[in-house]
């Protein structure tokens, strides 16, 4: 069994303590901890978290191994701190049954960077007409609990009731791509005073806010749970503060660009930009920053989109949509909510780990650094500042809108079940 | 002069000028018998068109060709959007070739802008139009054809339209002639507003420099140009207006509606005119109506906006031009 004693790190953004790694678990939390028999990682006063969940990844495998693949996106997810990736649905061929989902739990197991939890199609083919096989999923190897179509909307009103009620039956949950079709057809940008000068396809908030509006309704008549990916605009978030305030089972997701980057990025016409949801306004951002501080947006998922450089470079309208996100996440949520005042570490803990791994039933990961729980651990260089250079990255793709932007804190180290995955910001 | 011409937002007030001052001696050459000048003699100008447009392509074409330029026509037909990687392979190809200058109608917004910026190319770039978002050229021969009938085509030189009212009637949403004049005749002082039904005004117009009315008959005796934008059928079937013919009685500009104009007022529509609907023959064929001399004007602003952007440092026209700026 291998010991490892994490030194002198702040846990959670705490005073220092050491912390003694003993097989897959944690053994002590403590000050001047014995060092003997174990390796010895100097912390020197970063920050240690438990390791990172991400709810909203996408490998491409199977079918699009060239954007990426279980082992280059579960690297890149080490990379960024993450002990554990919710792999979305929308592969080719889609994950609507349980072969699918179980290959790409089985390359994730395998691989061991980090654990790869399927999320299995609400529809079959994501084509909103027929349910998948939801139980079928659940029931495989996988062990599917969240179910999304995400890509594309569940906006047939009685399919989406359909599957809030079904996955009941095994405490599952619906993650819904809020986005209305009509109102989005041919739509390439947030639509507002961006948009109209820029003569793009606007895409409206109302889009987003009408079907989060819809489906929270529909979990409350259903009484069923439902999570809302990618939340974007200001008008949704009052809606889901509403919905909580009424006792409604929503929770909901933020990605790390919608908390930095505004629609003005796109006169650039530098398709780097392009993601579904769109880039929306600054008043959208400060907005989505307030309520994931105060907890109306429960967590941060990165909505990892890779994609390859010919997909990109190219005209906007002709560019594919989306954003990598695993290996800058943390860097800026540090940026827009740590130095912004509004979290502590602590609470990025329970933003980027404990909320989403509760959100999906992550078994092992999400739990407090403490003796006994799993050795699923984040060491974070928060002093660190440094341009953003995607030549470095895990992921097969670049497709990273902060090339050059200076962004805060770095990961040196990872682990998962005890064993480094990240040393010294090295993979291992 | 900036290297490209992307954007009539781009220009400044003397720049727009400028191109107009070198448009009327451009004109000039139209008039002589032998209508050519050995300007761009040596030079390689290719229209790279991925949408249909016969009427823009042509004028380039003639602009080019009575510049003595090199013409390339590369029209690619269908949807490049679909395949967006073939607007960096054929830019590539292109400059492989030495190409000067590429004209380029795309129709996809921003495909000029990312032809000029991308580094793929090192020609000069001049849209000729993109998707929804700027059609400059087709801003400047307007503004041409506004000088000079409301200015004078000799008292012009040197002028802007300050003061001069303008109302763009139609489909501003879709319109990249819209865009491109509220840009430009704001540069050059004039007033522009806006008529259109709302569902055919974009959500953030009330940004743009200009005034926005859903009611054509109360602009009308206030204005000195009313020019019409096309409306294209398919946007009835899209909810946009409930029938053609409703659209005609609020927005179509026939003699009744012209008849309130100001005397010296003028019609013009870019073309191609949707008779019936947006415009009565009767106001069509008036000589109010300029349709057909912004046609020729553009052959003039297509020569200047070449000559300008590919060196000028030749003498243009009539007189020596030393440095342009």
């Amino acid at each position: 069994m291998t010991k490892i004693l994490i030194r002198g790190a702040k846990v959670l953004g705490g005073e220092p303590q050491d912390v003694l790694i003993d097989g897959e678990t944690i053994a002590e939390v403590g000050t001047g901890l014995s060092a003997e028999g174990a390796e010895v990682v100097e912390a020197d006063g970063r920050v240690l978290l438990p390791g990172l969940v991400d709810l909203h990844t996408h490998l491409r495998e199977p079918g699009r191994e060239d954007s990426e693949t279980v082992l280059t996106g579960t690297r890149a997810a080490a990379s960024g701190g993450y002990t554990a990736v919710f792999a979305m649905a929308n592969t080719f061929p889609v994950a609507d049954t349980a072969g699918v989902v179980e290959q790409v739990y089985r390359l994730g197991r395998e691989h061991g960077y980090c654990d790869v939890q399927p999320i299995g199609a609400v529809t079959v083919g994501l084509e909103g007409k027929k349910l998948a096989e939801l139980g079928a999923m659940h029931e495989s190897a996988a062990g599917v609990t969240v179910f999304s179509d995400d890509g594309k909307c569940v906006d047939d009103a009685v399919i989406m009731r359909r599957a809030l009620e079904y996955v009941k039956a095994f405490g599952g949950v619906v993650a819904q791509h809020a986005q209305e079709p009509r109102l989005t057809e041919g739509a390439q940008m947030n639509e507002g005073v961006v948009s109209a000068e820029l003569g793009l396809g606007g895409w409206p908030a109302v889009a987003e806010e009408s079907i989060i509006a819809r489906d929270v309704l529909l979990a409350e008549h259903v009484g069923s749970r439902v999570h809302i990916c990618h939340l974007s605009t200001a008008g949704s978030v009052e809606i889901v503060r509403w919905a909580k305030s009424r006792g409604i089972d929503v929770t909901a997701e933020v990605t790390p660009h919608h908390l930095l980057l505004t629609d003005e990025l796109v006169r650039s016409y530098n398709p780097v930009y392009k993601v579904n949801p769109p880039l929306r306004t600054e008043r959208d951002v400060l907005a989505l920053r307030e309520a994931l501080a105060d907890g109306t947006i429960d967590i941060v998922a990165t909505d990892h989109a890779p994609h390859p450089h010919e997909d990109k470079d190219c005209e906007w309208a002709a560019a594919a949509m989306g954003m990598v996100g695993l290996e800058t996440a943390l860097s800026v949520v540090q940026r827009t909510m740590v130095e912004t005042g509004l979290l502590d570490w602590a609470g990025v803990a329970d933003r980027m780990s404990l909320k989403p791994a509760a959100i999906g039933g992550a078994q092992g990961h999400g739990r407090p650094v403490s003796a006994g729980e799993p050795a699923n651990l984040t060491l974070v260089d928060t002093a660190y500042r440094g341009e953003v250079d995607p030549a470095g990255f895990a992921s097969r793709s670049r497709n990273t809108p902060y090339e050059g932007r200076e962004l805060p804190g770095r990961v040196t180290h990872t682990w998962l079940r005890g064993r480094a995955t990240l040393v010294d910001g090295k993979l291992a | 002069m900036q290297r490209h011409l992307i954007s009539a937002a781009d220009l400044t007030r003397d720049d727009a000028v400028l191109i107009l001052d070198t448009a009327e001696e451009m004109a000039r050459v139209a008039d002589r018998p032998i209508k050519k000048l050995p300007t761009l003699r040596g030079r390689t100008v290719v229209n790279l068109f991925f949408e249909d447009s016969t009427r823009t392509r042509i004028s380039f074409e003639a602009a080019e060709k009575r510049l003595s330029a090199d013409v390339i026509n590369f029209t690619a037909k269908g949807s490049s959007v679909s395949k967006g990687e073939s607007l960096k392979d054929t830019a590539q190809t292109l400059e492989a070739m030495g190409v000067d200058a590429v004209v380029i109608r795309h129709g996809a917004s921003g495909a000029p802008y990312r032809l000029a910026t991308s580094g793929w190319i090192d020609a000069a770039v001049i849209n000729a139009g993109d998707g929804t978002h700027q059609h400059p050229t087709q801003a400047l021969l307007d503004a041409f054809t506004m000088r000079r009938r409301l200015v004078g085509r000799d008292e012009g030189l040197g002028q802007d339209l300050s003061g001069k009212r303008i109302t763009l009637v139609g489909d501003i949403l879709h319109s990249r002639v819209a865009r491109s004049n509220v840009d430009l005749l704001h540069t050059l002082g004039a007033e522009v507003t806006l008529v259109s039904p709302p569902t055919l005004v974009p959500v953030g117009v009330e940004t743009w420099p200009c005034e926005v009315s859903y009611d054509l008959d109360r602009t009308l005796a206030k204005s000195d140009a009313v020019m019409l934008l096309r409306v294209q059928r398919e946007r009835m079937n899209a909810a946009f207006f409930p029938t053609e013919r409703e659209y005609s009685r609020r927005y179509g500009l026939d003699g009744d509606r012209m008849a309130k104009m100001p005397e010296h007022a003028i019609v013009m529509h870019p073309g191609p005119m949707v008779r019936g609907m947006e415009i009565t023959a009767e106001v069509a064929d008036s000589d109010r109506c300029t349709a057909v001399e912004q046609v020729a004007n553009g052959v003039s602003i297509r020569m200047a906006v070449l000559y300008l952007l590919l060196g000028g440092n030749e003498p243009a026209a009539t007189h020596t031009r030393t440095e342009e700026k």
